[in-house]
């Protein structure tokens, strides 16, 4: 049984409740919203890109803890990170949450998913949300609108 | 008539004896949803096992058989919704979404003219606007809305001023999200007395109100069979004969012809023009055994046992939460169905229905097909528990203690 411990882990409560890199960005920083149609999920991203580095990221709109969440703790990896860095962390996390959806009960022995999971960091805290397969939308809403933003400034 | 026993209702629904993460089902989603009782599913079982034929065209036994039980289900609802035409005007769809669509495919396509108004609610489904917003792009009628008041009602403070144009009146008999009950007599006056139609959504009301189609003086009824504890898959459109018989056919193919030939064909008259192709059968029997399952019941005494269980669950959430629950909708259970929309301070509705989960109890996270609504009481989504004959206080009982938990996970 997927416990609830799993998916609220303490960091994701934390960052749902104190949630970093909250705001707007003004021109000419990149503006990207994204929806989830499903269940009213909305997010806004603004992104600052400076020679091939992503200088700056904030975030608005509104959402369940797992998406809030996600969203903070993505902005805190991404933030001052080489362009590269930030596609390669999206591929990484999107893989996690791909992994762990169509193996689910593998995960254990599972050694790219370890790797990821030491990769990830503190976005380590959101792999419980692949037990609960109707909140992995709500955890990637904000990484798909990153990969949109970067894919419309040609980043 | 004598209340029924809600036990003995629990106990026909054979999904009651699920256990959830180690806990018996607490099930309050019926406003999505109703659960099923035996006997609709035994009607479907025997439909397979001994009378499974298609309808309307073989002359051998069980073909007799299954034209007989599918028309009876017409009977059956003719006489649930005291239809005043009988089952003449009652039509088969697949859902209460697909009944919406011919109405505003059909009648709306041929008897609306550019500039018509088509007068819906800022409380109404999705389906009950988006068929009307489509129309508008193909057809260049007006969508008008009715506003909804701070204390969750229509406002029909200036409605005379807001009837400039209107041909249809088009609203729920209950709110899906609010819980509402909407003066449809009122309405249909009102239509009426502007020269236009009344369609309403019975798509909550069917299952927990009583329905008088006479007495209520209304166009079209639509809803469907799921939400009243019959089978998914079939929808209902009920109208009067003379406004059936004047609609083209929606559908086309098998079975709404009264001729086809290389140059044409000949629509059927009657209810068939609209049923093409194969139609839910099966289904049609396990409807019928929900019809006589409520009608057993009594809709008088479902609605009462409904009305205290709202009032009950109403009271003690304003008691135990000390305002961190707040309900959206009328606080007053004369004017309100057993919907109860919750919005929990600092905690996100889906955050909320995922914590109930883990106690077995099943509540509907989301915007609930109702986006303008939402956005009227500035919300995204909400926390749904809804009522069905089968419900019973203990539902409430834990319904609140998964919420008290939520609220202290989120602190």
């Amino acid at each position: 049984m997927a416990n609830l411990d799993d998916l609220y882990r303490e960091i994701i409560l934390d960052h749902y409740r104190s949630p970093r890199n909250r705001g707007e960005l003004a021109p000419p920083a990149h503006r990207t919203e994204g929806f989830n149609p499903l269940c009213g999920d909305e997010i806004v991203i603004y992104v600052q890109i400076e020679d091939g580095v992503l200088t700056d990221i904030k975030l608005t709109g509104h959402g369940c803890s797992i998406s809030q969440s996600s969203s903070s703790l993505m902005s805190t990896a991404v933030k001052g990170k080489p362009l590269e860095h930030v596609r390669a962390t999206i591929a990484t996390f999107k893989d996690l949450m791909m992994t762990r959806e169509t193996k689910l009960g593998e995960e254990a022995t599972d050694p790219s998913g370890e790797a990821n999971l030491r990769r990830l960091g503190e976005l380590a805290a959101l792999a419980g949300v692949v037990k609960f397969p109707v909140r992995i939308k709500c955890a990637t809403l904000a990484w798909n609108t990153l990969t949109q933003a970067l894919d419309e400034v040609d980043a | 008539m004598t209340r029924f026993d809600p036990k003995l209702v629990r106990g026909d629904i054979p999904l009651m004896n699920r256990v959830i993460n180690g806990r018996p089902i607490t099930y309050l989603d019926s406003g999505a949803s109703s659960l099923t009782p035996r006997s609709v599913i035994e009607a479907m079982d025997r439909y397979y096992q001994f009378h499974h034929a298609n309808v309307h065209r073989g002359v051998y036994q069980t073909a007799n058989e299954a034209t007989a039980i599918y028309e009876g289900a017409r009977e059956s609802a003719a006489h649930f919704l005291n239809a005043p035409g009988g089952s003449e005007e009652i039509v088969f769809t697949k859902n209460a979404t697909e009944s919406f669509n011919l109405l505003a495919r059909s009648w709306g396509a041929a008897f609306l003219q550019p500039g018509d108004v088509v007068l819906v609610s800022e409380m109404e489904h999705h389906a009950n606007i988006v068929p009307w917003f489509q129309l508008r792009e193909s057809h260049g009628v007006e969508v008008r809305f009715i506003p909804v008041t701070d204390d969750y009602r229509l406002d029909l403070s200036n409605i005379e001023e807001s009837m400039h144009g209107v041909k249809l009146v088009s609203v729920t008999a209950m709110s899906n999200v609010l819980g509402t009950i909407n003066p449809i007599r009122e309405l249909a006056n009102l239509a009426h007395s502007h020269g236009a139609l009344l369609a309403v959504d019975g798509a909550q009301s069917v299952a927990h109100l009583a329905t008088d189609l006479v007495a209520l003086d209304a166009d079209f009824m639509i809803f469907s069979a799921h939400k009243m504890l019959g089978p998914t898959g079939l929808g209902v459109f009920w109208t009067r004969q003379e406004i059936m018989a004047a609609m083209p056919p929606f559908l086309g193919g098998g079975g709404m012809i009264k001729d086809v030939s290389t140059d044409g064909f000949t629509p059927a008259s009657g209810p068939s023009k609209f049923e093409a192709g194969t139609p839910p059968i099966a289904q049609a029997a396990g409807f019928a055994a929900a019809v006589r399952y409520l009608e057993g019941l009594g809709m008088e005494n479902i609605a009462a046992h409904e009305k205290d269980l709202t009032g009950d669950a109403l009271t003690r959430l304003a008691l135990e939460f000390d305002g961190r629950v707040r309900v959206i909708g009328p606080p007053d259970t004369e004017a309100r169905g057993g919907v109860i929309s919750l919005d929990v301070q600092g905690v996100h509705p889906h955050d909320v229905a995922q914590v109930l989960d883990q106690f077995g109890v099943c509540v509907r996270p989301g915007h609930h097909c109702a986006k303008p609504l939402m956005k009227r009481f500035g919300l995204a989504a909400t926390a749904r528990a809804s009522f069905g004959p089968y419900s019973l206080v203990s539902d409430t009982d834990a319904l609140l203690e998964a919420l008290t938990h939520a609220v202290e996970m989120f602190g």
